[in-house]
């Protein structure tokens, strides 16, 4: 552990990053040391090691004094190791945390696994030994900025630099990442074991015990039968949103005739609050709650699972009526034509022009021009 | 218990089942306070790890998928709810929800023009393009996230896979095997005649006929009889994007 030397963890310039593996302790020789919880990185020059829980400690060796290597492969209740075998310290090191040891060998124990991904990099690259080609040096005076180099040469290697220094922020976040993950984990077991009970009625839980329940699946985004049964009852946040969009869109969709798909209802919204954006499931919760709730828009799904909020005041006879008598008016339509004289999408028009023909109002006429719709002159014969 | 029978008998077995139910009930109530607890936990370490992390979720896509795949692996969905923990503290549901909606407004912008099927790359291309210079890198997988949610508002979001290229269906309506087969022939070219399906897919004149007919009626493709022989018919949402724009 004598050929360690302190460094700030930044790459020399033509040092590249290979590998990186977190949860990895060092031993000197046979002998643990307080070097336990950290990420040991490998470079084309050195090998380093960062506590992960002091960032700022940062130790490392320069891969050149690695005479060969062995691996010890994990047994009960002892992780993997690769053990390093190391030559004497070159005159000009550096202070480390060690000034002396009885052992010229180190270990490396990773307790987070990874072992023989890193001892596969490990051997790729003593044996390209990088080097001994480049002469590295410390990357400036200040190895906080990246050194002034004037030139293409120089600005692509500050940006180089940079890009190092976002990948080890990023694997940094990975890291954090997977550990939040196993706490969620966690967590959906235990509400999955729950939920079952909830669903076989075992257990006394209160209402207000369900109601939490519910919402706290909500909020983890875990999809349950239990809460898509009875979503309706009790539910304040949908109720209240329901409400809100009933009061903010009664206007645009009379003046758009009645009717606006869902989709269109998605964006508007969502423009129009610029933050705290709704999501797609929680539109259609609102929306679904409208009619129950007596407001003036409602939902309603068509066969051919188009989905529009529709004004109160739209019934479906008056539309039939409407369509039909200005299908006969100008002999027969198109979806488009349709469209272009009601004011609305193409796709409403389609839907009216749909559901009167479902009713009987109109007929088809399939073309590769198009779709076509004239009077029904089965059920209303020319007088 | 003795098994006996008559009125006794059922009372007693009455009164078993409320005492397992009694003890049912007790280990739920434990569990119940314990979720309690560990909820309040979990919601804590999702407030630091947003303080921390919550910018990389916005500019990584990488980092973006790599959340999206953990959570998809432990069952759950960051983006079923605005008032989740996950959208209200890292922000992830407005990424993907505003991206919804930029995806809405390209494929109604080009749906005259491509009967509402855009190849993946085109709508990646406009997508940013309408974002500005100065936003964050979108991923193709950014994209998928946000159409599979929008599916939901039932305007028949689709995404089809036609050989290596994707192509994301804005308009309702099933294709069928024969017409994603027609759109896999037109792929390096951007059209196709009768005669290269009989020739490729071994199809008779009825069935090419047909099948052609139905995606020219859904303006996907449109009529060339200028080609100087047989008549051609194109696919806009098959124009390289470079051209398109």
């Amino acid at each position: 552990m004598d050929r360690f030397e302190w460094c700030d963890g930044n790459l020399y310039t033509g040092e590249q990053l290979v590998e990186q593996q977190t949860g990895v302790a060092l031993y000197d020789g046979n002998e643990k040391t307080a070097f336990e919880f950290g990420t040991l990185i490998l470079t084309t020059h050195r090998l380093m090691w960062r506590d992960q829980r002091n960032r700022t400690c940062v130790i490392c060796l320069p891969l050149s004094l690695v005479i060969y290597l062995e691996e010890q492969p994990s047994g009960f209740a002892k992780s993997a190791k690769i053990v390093v075998h190391l030559n004497s310290a070159g005159a000009n090191k550096g202070s480390g945390p060690f000034n002396q040891s009885s052992n010229s060998f180190i270990r490396l124990s990773f307790r987070e696994a990874g072992e023989k991904g890193f001892l596969r990099r490990l051997q790729e690259t003593l044996q390209q030994k990088k080097w001994a080609t480049s002469v590295p040096g410390p990357s400036g005076t200040n190895p906080q900025l990246p050194r002034h180099r004037p030139g293409i040469v120089g600005i692509e290697r500050s940006l180089d630099q940079r890009n190092k220094e976002t990948d080890k922020n990023i694997t940094a976040a990975f890291a954090d990442l997977r550990q939040l993950m196993e706490k969620a984990k966690d967590m959906v077991n235990l509400t999955r074991t729950i939920a079952t009970k909830i669903k076989d009625k075992q257990g006394d839980i209160t209402e207000d015990e369900t109601v939490k329940f519910k919402s706290y699946l909500l909020s983890m985004g875990i999809p349950n039968p239990v809460t898509r049964e009875t979503h309706g009852t009790g539910d304040k946040y949908y109720t209240e949103l329901a409400r809100q969009l009933a009061s903010m869109l009664t206007k645009p969709v009379e003046e758009s005739g009645g009717m606006m798909t869902l989709t269109d209802v998605y964006c508007r919204v969502n423009r129009a609050r610029g933050m705290e954006l709704l999501s797609p499931e929680d539109l259609l919760h609102a929306c679904e709650l409208m009619e129950i709730l007596g407001l003036p828009i409602r939902l309603r799904t068509f066969d051919s699972g188009v989905m529009v909020v529709q004004s109160q005041s739209q019934n479906e006879e008056e539309i039939v009526n409407t369509t039909t008598v200005l299908v006969s008016e100008r002999n027969s339509l198109t979806a488009e034509e349709l469209s272009q004289l009601l004011g609305v999408s193409v796709l409403l028009a389609r839907e009216r022009l749909l559901m009167t023909e479902k009713h009987g109002g109109v007929c088809r006429d399939e073309h590769i021009e198009g779709l076509r719709f004239y009077l029904n002159l089965f059920l209303h014969p020319p007088s | 218990m003795r098994r006996g029978t008559g009125v006794g008998a059922i009372k007693n077995k009455n009164l078993a089942q409320a005492r397992y139910k009694d003890k049912g009930s007790v280990i739920a109530e434990d569990q119940f306070s314990q979720m309690t607890k560990q909820m309040d936990v979990f919601k804590k370490n999702l407030e630091e790890f947003a303080a921390k992390h919550k910018e990389d979720i916005r500019k990584d896509p990488q980092f973006r998928l790599q959340f999206q795949e953990m959570c998809a692996s432990i069952g759950v969905d960051p983006l079923a709810s605005s008032k989740g923990f996950w959208a209200e503290m890292l922000g992830v549901g407005d990424f993907y929800y505003e991206l919804g909606v930029q995806i809405v407004e390209v494929c109604l912008a080009t749906s005259h023009r491509n009967g509402g099927l855009i190849s993946l790359e085109e709508l990646r291309d406009r997508v940013v393009a309408s974002r500005g210079r100065t936003s964050q890198d979108i991923s193709y997988d950014d994209l998928l996230r946000a159409i599979k949610k929008l599916r939901i508002l039932g305007n028949g979001f689709t995404v089809l896979t036609v050989g290596i290229l994707q192509l994301v269906q804005s308009v309702p309506g099933e294709l069928t095997m024969d017409h994603t087969n027609i759109l896999q022939c037109a792929q390096k070219s951007g059209h196709v005649s009768k005669s290269q399906l009989h020739k490729e897919l071994k199809w008779e004149a009825e069935r090419a006929h047909r099948a052609l007919d139905f995606l020219v009626k859904e303006s996907m493709a449109w009529v060339d009889d200028q080609a100087g022989g047989e008549r051609l018919y194109w696919f806009p949402s098959l124009f390289p994007a470079a051209a398109a724009s």
